[in-house]
């Protein structure tokens, strides 16, 4: 990246004056020993990066546009203006699971239905969350026979919102506690949650697209 | 619905046309059943048809378990002019579950018949693409007949939580 000085378009005194200004904010005016420390214990956090990543990213957390029965009904009620998940920086649900980094499995999930899921769920981007919705998903609730896998089965959930189906209020809670796991644990993505480090699979020399990994191609319906 | 008389006319007229496909008769609670043979159900249904049986409102099946033989296959037909609806009901051993298909002359039979034969395995001969149609196409076993195990996982809740893995015994 290449960096070009350019000369202050004002003159030498208003910058004297901003810097002047800006020495000011930090130390306070004429301030020595302990009290200038306490002025700038009051005025100045240190933080680690990757703790403030961690919180802007529970801050916007982008929901997949995902609803898989009657639960999906309350899911989008969360995002109705009576709850109004947008408060909490949650509104903005994609199309795509690339650009999503949160699935919530509302609703039951047929046999047929998890190679699907999972399919969504290893399309999207880390890091990555899952909340599983409702008892169907968490434990197959009524539908507890030969149709039906629970959830944790096939993919790693984060968060389980018991319920049948929960009403949003209690969504609402499962996703602001998913946004406090986020918070607290900037380190631990998915992989160390699940011990399951060293699990990634990188294509290496894998044809002139690496980046249309796991994309389906035209015509290519198997294993979906 | 045909009354019982009218049932017993029906049945009348359908075994001077159609010998030995009429087994039974059944009118129970305000709905008329015939009971046919399985090698009949195409023609049987064809002469329906002609009497005013215009419409297929459903094809499905069902597990007489332990009675036999144990499968059966229900057509529900509407006559939409008289507003007259009636049922025909064969019945075919699990040893060798055969029935003609239907669905050359009814197109609507078609994934009807593939659910049947995916809950129950009724084998709908000269079906034109007779595939399993809701569970998954490497799926064994009919779920929905009555010695299919019901299946699902057993849950760990609380109170089971302290027996560890053995909370299923």
């Amino acid at each position: 990246m290449e960096v070009s000085r350019q000369p202050v378009s004002r003159g030498d005194g208003e910058l004297r004056v901003q810097r002047m200004r800006a020495r000011d904010l930090l130390r306070g005016p004429d301030l020595e020993g302990p009290e200038l420390e306490r002025h700038i214990e009051e005025r100045v956090l240190f933080t680690r990066a990757d703790r403030v990543f961690a919180w802007a990213r529970s801050n916007s957390l982008f929901p997949l546009t995902f609803g898989l029965a009657c639960c999906g009904i309350e899911q989008m009620h969360v995002v109705a203006s009576r709850m109004d998940i947008a408060r909490f920086g949650f509104e903005a649900f994609r199309a795509s699971p690339r650009q999503a980094d949160l699935i919530i499995l509302s609703g039951r999930v047929s046999i047929k239905m998890a190679p699907i899921i999972r399919r969504l769920y290893d399309q999207m981007l880390e890091p990555k969350w899952a909340i599983s919705m409702g008892a169907c998903c968490s434990s197959m609730g009524v539908f507890n026979n030969y149709a039906l896998v629970p959830a944790d089965k096939f993919m790693p959930i984060d968060v389980h919102v018991p319920g049948c189906p929960p009403r949003p209020e209690a969504l609402m809670h499962g996703i602001l506690k998913l946004r406090r796991l986020v918070q607290d644990d900037p380190e631990s993505g998915w992989r160390e949650r699940y011990g399951a480090q060293g699990t990634e699979e990188l294509a290496e020399g894998a044809g002139p697209h690496p980046a249309a990994e796991n994309v389906m191609l035209p015509g290519d319906t198997a294993g979906a | 619905m045909p009354d019982a008389t009218g049932l017993e006319l029906i049945a009348r007229e359908l075994r001077e046309a159609e010998p030995d496909s009429v087994l039974d008769t059944v009118f129970f609670r305000e709905r008329a059943t015939l009971l046919i043979s399985p090698a009949r159900v195409r023609s049987t249904l064809a002469w329906l048809r002609e009497r005013g049986y215009r419409f297929l409102a459903s094809v499905h099946g069902a597990d007489y378990y332990p009675d036999e033989p144990r499968l059966g296959v229900l057509y529900e037909l509407l006559d939409m002019e008289r507003v007259d609806r009636l049922t025909v009901k064969l019945r075919v051993h699990t040893e060798d579950p055969r029935v003609e298909s239907v669905t050359p002359d009814w197109p609507t039979a078609d994934f009807q018949e593939r659910e049947v034969y995916d809950m129950f395995g009724v084998h709908f001969e000269g079906h034109p693409d007779l595939r399993r149609i809701l569970m998954p196409e490497d799926y064994e076993g009919f779920p929905q007949r009555r010695d299919f195990p019901v299946g699902g996982e057993p849950v760990l809740f609380t109170f089971n939580e302290a027996q560890g893995t053995q909370y299923t015994d």
